[in-house]
This record gives C-alpha cells, sequence and structure tokens, in this order.
C-alpha cells in the first residue's frame, strides 16, 4: 500500500522537528484559551459575532469592493485590481518601473507569498527583500514557511546560524540574541535604501478605506517610514464593514494568533504621509488581488474566506503537529490550508484534494477559529466533491472489511474485546508491509476498546 | 488593470447571484469587546502604567525620572522632537548631547528618541502615535529606546473608544511594547527592527 502525500512527507521529518513543531504549537494554543476565556465576558459570543461580520461582508462584497475602492481613492490612494497572480506581480513592476526602483522591502504578505511575488521580481532585475526575521531566514535559505505566524517553526536555532554564517552576516553564534541584532544591523539599512516598501493587509474597513496592518517586530512600520512609495497587496476578503468591527477582529486576531492581547505594532492606514511629515511614503497603492476567490466565493465552502490568517487552527490540530506545514504543499498549511489550498487550485482542484482527507475530524480547529468556521463540514464538502469529480485517491485504506465488521453488532463486540491482543503483539515485526510501515512510524496507543460500553452498561443500572 | 477589475467584480457578481439570502449585517454592543472588569472604576493612567508594565514597557510621571532611567541605561545621546525639547532641556544635564532633527543617514547613532503621542489605550498598554504629532517617524522608532510623551486627558479606557478616535490622519499606529519576535525556537527576543524599550511619560 503506497501512503497519502502527507503522510509520505510526515515519514521523512526527523524526530526532533516533530517535537520542536508539536512543542511550539502547544504551548500558543494553551496561553491563547487562558486569555480568552480570562479576560471578556463572553468570549464565544465575541467569536460568532466576528464570524457572523466576516460572512455579511464575503456575500457582499459586490457592494463593498466598489465602496471601498471609492474611499480609497477618495483619500488620495492608487487603486489596482488583479485577476490572477501573474496580474498581480505585473502590477507590482509596473509601479515600480514608473517610478524607477529597483528595490522593494516586504512586511510579510501572505499573498504576496501566494501570488510568487519575489522571485517573479528578482527576475526582472528588482531587489526584493523579506524583513521579518522568518521570512528572511526563509529567504535566504531558498526554503518555504511552514506556519502562518511562525514561518520557521521547523528550524532550529543551530541551523540559522549556519544559514547566517553562509550568508557572511557573523561567525557562526546560535544565540536567538545574537541572530536578532544581526538582522537588526542588517534590515534597518536594508529599509533606508529602498525605493518602495510593500507591506499586505490584515483588514480594510469599506467605511473609511482605513487598511490595518499588524506585525510584531515593527518592519511594517520601518518599510513606511523609509521608503517614498507604498504598495499594499491584499486579497479581496480581507474587507469589514465599518471601523468600530475593527476592535472586535484585532482584540481576536492577537490573542488567537500569539496568545498576545494586542500585536505590538498596529498600524491604520488611510494613504500616504502628511505633508508635514519628514518620513513616510508620499506614493500608495492598493492592489486587490482575486486570484481564485471569487471560485471561493461561488463554492460551497465560502466560509473560508472569513479566515483572518491567525494560525489558531494550525496550533490546535493534531495532524499538523504531526506532519508540520511543508506537508501541505501550499502557503496556507493546518485546517485552513486544506480547505483553502485545494478551492484556490480551480480547474486543478484534483493536485490538492487529498488535503482535506488528512483531517480526523475531530473538530478542534472549527472550536478555537476566532471567526468560528466550521472547518470539519468544509471538509466534508471537499471530499464529497472529490468523490463527485472522481479523483482517484492515493494511499487510503480500502474499508470495506471494516464496514462489515461495524455493521454486525456480535461481530464488533468480539472485535473490541478480542482488540486488547494487539498490545501484546510485535506489530513492528510482523510481515505485512502496510502495518510495519505504519508502526515504524507511529506508536499505537493502548486498547482502550470496549470501555465506552463498559461505562454505559454501569451508568444505566439502576441506582447508579 | 481596469479588464482585471471589472472581471473581478462580474465574477464576485455571479457567484453571490445564487445566494437566496444574505447574512445580515449584526449589530452588537461595543462592550462585548472591552475588558470591563479591568477597567471599571480604575483611574486611566494609573492602569496604562500597570497594563503598560505586563508588555514590558514602562510609565513614568516626570522628566526627572525619565532622565534617571535613560542615565542609568547609559542611553546619552538622542533625537527629541523640537517642539517637546524647550520643556523638557531643563531636566537633562549637560552628560547628554540631543538633536532636534533626525538625521537618517545615522539611523544608528540615536540611543534614544522622545516624540509626542496622540493618546493611548489603558486597557492593552498602548501608546498612539500620528502622524500630525510625531515629529518623525523614523524617530520614534529607529533609536533602541523610545519615549512617548502622552497627555493625561488623551488616554482611552479600551479598544472600541480608540478605534472610534482615529480620525483622518493618514497614519495611526498603536505601539503596545517593545519590537518583539519569536521566531527563533519560540524564544521571545525584544528590539528586532524597532525599540527595545519602550517608555511613557505620562504628562
Ligand atoms: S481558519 Fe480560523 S483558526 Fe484557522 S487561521 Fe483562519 S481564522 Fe485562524
Amino acid at each position: 500500500m503506497s501512503c497519502q502525500p502527507i503522510d509520505q512527507y510526515a515519514t521523512q521529518i526527523p524526530r526532533e522537528k516533530r517535537a520542536a513543531v508539536y512543542q511550539g504549537t502547544k504551548a500558543t494554543h494553551e496561553k491563547r484559551t487562558k486569555l480568552l476565556f480570562d479576560q471578556f465576558a463572553d468570549p464565544n459570543r465575541l467569536r460568532r459575532l466576528a464570524g457572523e461580520i466576516k460572512q455579511h461582508t464575503i456575500e457582499n462584497l459586490d457592494t463593498y469592493l466598489p465602496q471601498v475602492e471609492a474611499k480609497l481613492k477618495a483619500n488620495g490612494v492608487n487603486v489596482h485590481w488583479a485577476g490572477n497572480a501573474e496580474s498581480a506581480c505585473k502590477a507590482v513592476l509596473d509601479i515600480m518601473q514608473a517610478r524607477g526602483a529597483t528595490k522593494i522591502v516586504k512586511a510579510k504578505t501572505m499573498v504576496s507569498e501566494e501570488i510568487e511575488l519575489a522571485p517573479f521580481l528578482e527576475k526582472h532585475g528588482m531587489e526584493a527583500l523579506e524583513t521579518d526575521l522568518g521570512e528572511f531566514i526563509v529567504q535566504i535559505d531558498h526554503d518555504h514557511p511552514s506556519h502562518i505566524v511562525r514561518p520557521i517553526i521547523h528550524k532550529s536555532r543551530a541551523e540559522i546560524a549556519r544559514s547566517f554564517e553562509r550568508e557572511g552576516l557573523g561567525a557562526y553564534n546560535d544565540d536567538p540574541e545574537t541572530i536578532t541584532r544581526r538582522a537588526r544591523q542588517f534590515l534597518r539599512h536594508k529599509y533606508l535604501s529602498a525605493d518602495v516598501g510593500m507591506t499586505g493587509g490584515n483588514f480594510v474597513s469599506a467605511e473609511s478605506g482605513r487598511i490595518a496592518v499588524v506585525t510584531n517586530e515593527g518592519n511594517s512600520r520601518f518599510c513606511l517610514a523609509a521608503t517614498k512609495c507604498h504598495i499594499a497587496v491584499i486579497g479581496i476578503e480581507k474587507i469589514v464593514p465599518r471601523d468600530r468591527d475593527l476592535a472586535v477582529f484585532l482584540n481576536l486576531l492577537a490573542r488567537s494568533a500569539t496568545a498576545q492581547e494586542l500585536t505590538t505594532y498596529t498600524e491604520f492606514i488611510r494613504g500616504p504621509k502628511s505633508p508635514e511629515q519628514p518620513d513616510g511614503p508620499e506614493e500608495m497603492h492598493v492592489i486587490f488581488v482575486d486570484n481564485g476567490r471569487s471560485e471561493v466565493l461561488a463554492s460551497e465552502c465560502r466560509e473560508i474566506l472569513r479566515c483572518i490568517r491567525c494560525g489558531a487552527c494550525l496550533n490546535v490540530c493534531p495532524i499538523y503537529r504531526q506532519v508540520s506545514g511543508h506537508a501541505y504543499r501550499s502557503v496556507y498549511p493546518g485546517p485552513v490550508g486544506a480547505v483553502l489550498s485545494p478551492l484556490l487550485m480551480g480547474e486543478k482542484f484534483p493536485q490538492k484534494a487529498d488535503l482535506p482527507k488528512a483531517s480526523s475530524l475531530c473538530g478542534a480547529c472549527n472550536e478555537v477559529c476566532p471567526v468560528n468556521i466550521p472547518i470539519p463540514d468544509l471538509l466534508l464538502r471537499l471530499r464529497n466533491r472529490a468523490k463527485e469529480e472522481n479523483v482517484p485517491s492515493v494511499g487510503t485504506p480500502p474499508m470495506g472489511g471494516w464496514s462489515i465488521l461495524a455493521s454486525q453488532p456480535a461481530a464488533w463486540r468480539a472485535a473490541l474485546v478480542g482488540g486488547k491482543i494487539m498490545d501484546f503483539l510485535p506489530l513492528r515485526h510482523i510481515p505485512v508491509p502496510p502495518l510495519s510501515k505504519w508502526e515504524a512510524k507511529r506508536d499505537l496507543p493502548p486498547w482502550r476498546g470496549g470501555q465506552f460500553r463498559k461505562w454505559m452498561k454501569q451508568r444505566q443500572r439502576p441506582g447508579a | 488593470m481596469s479588464d482585471d477589475r471589472e472581471s473581478i467584480l462580474s465574477r464576485v457578481r455571479g457567484a453571490l447571484a445564487p445566494l437566496h439570502e444574505r447574512a445580515p449585517l449584526p449589530d452588537y454592543d461595543s462592550e462585548l469587546a472591552v475588558m470591563r472588569k479591568l477597567i471599571a472604576g480604575r483611574d486611566l493612567a494609573e492602569l496604562f502604567a500597570e497594563r503598560i508594565k505586563r508588555v514590558n514597557g514602562l510609565a513614568v510621571t516626570n522628566a526627572a525620572d525619565l532622565v534617571a532611567y535613560l542615565r542609568k541605561g547609559g542611553w546619552l545621546h538622542g533625537y527629541c522632537d523640537p517642539v517637546l525639547w524647550p520643556k523638557l532641556q531643563p531636566a537633562f544635564g549637560p552628560d547628554f548631547t540631543v538633536e532636534t532633527t533626525f538625521d537618517r543617514k545615522r539611523v544608528d547613532d540615536y540611543a534614544f528618541g522622545i516624540t509626542r503621542a496622540a493618546g493611548a489605550i489603558a486597557e492593552s498598554g498602548t501608546i498612539v502615535l500620528n502622524d500630525a504629532l510625531t515629529s518623525s517617524r523614523l524617530g520614534a522608532l529607529a533609536p533602541w529606546v523610545h519615549v512617548a510623551v502622552i497627555e493625561r486627558a488623551l488616554i482611552h479606557p479600551d479598544l472600541p473608544t480608540a478605534v472610534a478616535a482615529l480620525g483622518t490622519d493618514p497614519n495611526v499606529i498603536w505601539v503596545t511594547g517593545p519590537s518583539r519576535t519569536a521566531d527563533v525556537e519560540g524564544i521571545l527576543i525584544e528590539g528586532v527592527h524597532g525599540p527595545g524599550q519602550q517608555v511613557a511619560l505620562v504628562v
């Protein structure tokens, strides 16, 4: 039996790396829960509300998009539209060429990752530099981010130290503080010599055209303090109706992403700098990117467009914790990626149709999601779509035998009792390839079959 | 890209056309997004001082304390907003050199930067800066220590109130503690690109 693609990836991850991802995700998740539940009177109501606001917005994008465009223009911003990745990259290049610009510094934007902007610009002779520490390391390593919020969750400090040494950023030193200081020194001079600063946009208010951008490192602020031109690349789903909604989302975003009450830098941008300011961009462009989003909007899974990219579902997902981000083969890993990535593929959906199957459907992602996206339901809808489109399923074991067993109560009961024998069998050494292959990478938990029935019976006893 | 504009909008309209009903815009009480328990009955400047400490910032209430803090850290050369400097100068000794224009060519030379804030948010310990009052975006960002001078009357209790006060300034930024990252093995390091020390002088 061959493995599912995601499994295949997992078998190749060293144990330490897997442990690092597991620890990193778990710690953030636990802190987050505490923070949310201690501080708000009704945190669940808050996250349901956020979901409702976003659902309303995406279902009325036909009104909000022109509204936001008009507001931005009135604020002195140039608005561009890009139907696909190529057109988005081209729009950035055109703006740069019109200004005679050759250097761009980027604060992390998922969309620019999605449209593969940096390699495109480099091909056209531009210098495009990532400034978020994690993204910068990913860039010098020619690697890809493996987490939405913590791009290098899969890298150890020793690896990073080796990369810095290789790139001429000082002799080998794996102290995280030294690594950070070296990056600070190197990058701040890059900001000052760059022509264009690029950011994403976490939220755009349709009411005022105000764009909210959050970072912890302050790199977006540096981009917008030192350069003369600002380009924001923003997915068309990032709109919220009113300014007051920003407070709801900002409260939820930081807590869900990194267990902070508020992200360190939250910047509200309405347009180019004011004339009195010595620093800041004199010119501002917003590029609204579709790149498959309108198709997602037309699909049965449009709820996924509510996503505010907090990464909480990754942190809580038992699958993500085991396989880490690269296994999802896309910019968006974890549960959100398992829904969004196949959908964004458009006609090439079958290439990623395996991702929705890589889930235990435990529901943890839905429970933590600050915008209450029913991810397990969406995964089921996508599994169904794969079935309807006759996408061949690779590596999924045939379930025929199991379904016979599970539909015969007597046989099922016997199997539950008899299953105890599994605890004593040397499974790894049984010469059945699928079994030994599976066992080589996993530890089977002790058999617990039948316990629930016993518990039920006791509960039903009169007087119990 | 006007072609793209039309085709995106028509795809969006096409995607939404089959919906019989569209989700309504919910109305809600802003209190829902407020850490109410924290704020009730508190003096806002006091609460702000307490909360900024939680995010590894510091609040002081007079210039002498600020000067002592800078001296103790060995931060003797810096930038100060030209409007603030005449008022602050008497508290600074001759061991300090302070410039009132920020020269970006010497970005690494300034140990501290003192600028005016447009306000603060008590519940989160946040400093609010905008273009109208901040004399230099770089002056408030590049030096290791940033000092924001905040008028007591401009402290908002919570996020919804601060959002309502954003006004028409082209750029408002909320700063909650020093610049930070946990990218390397989840270990928290401060002073990544911006300040490693975030100080508020509440007047
Ligand atoms: S799906 Fe929900 S939990 Fe996951 S990243 Fe998006 S907003 Fe966060």
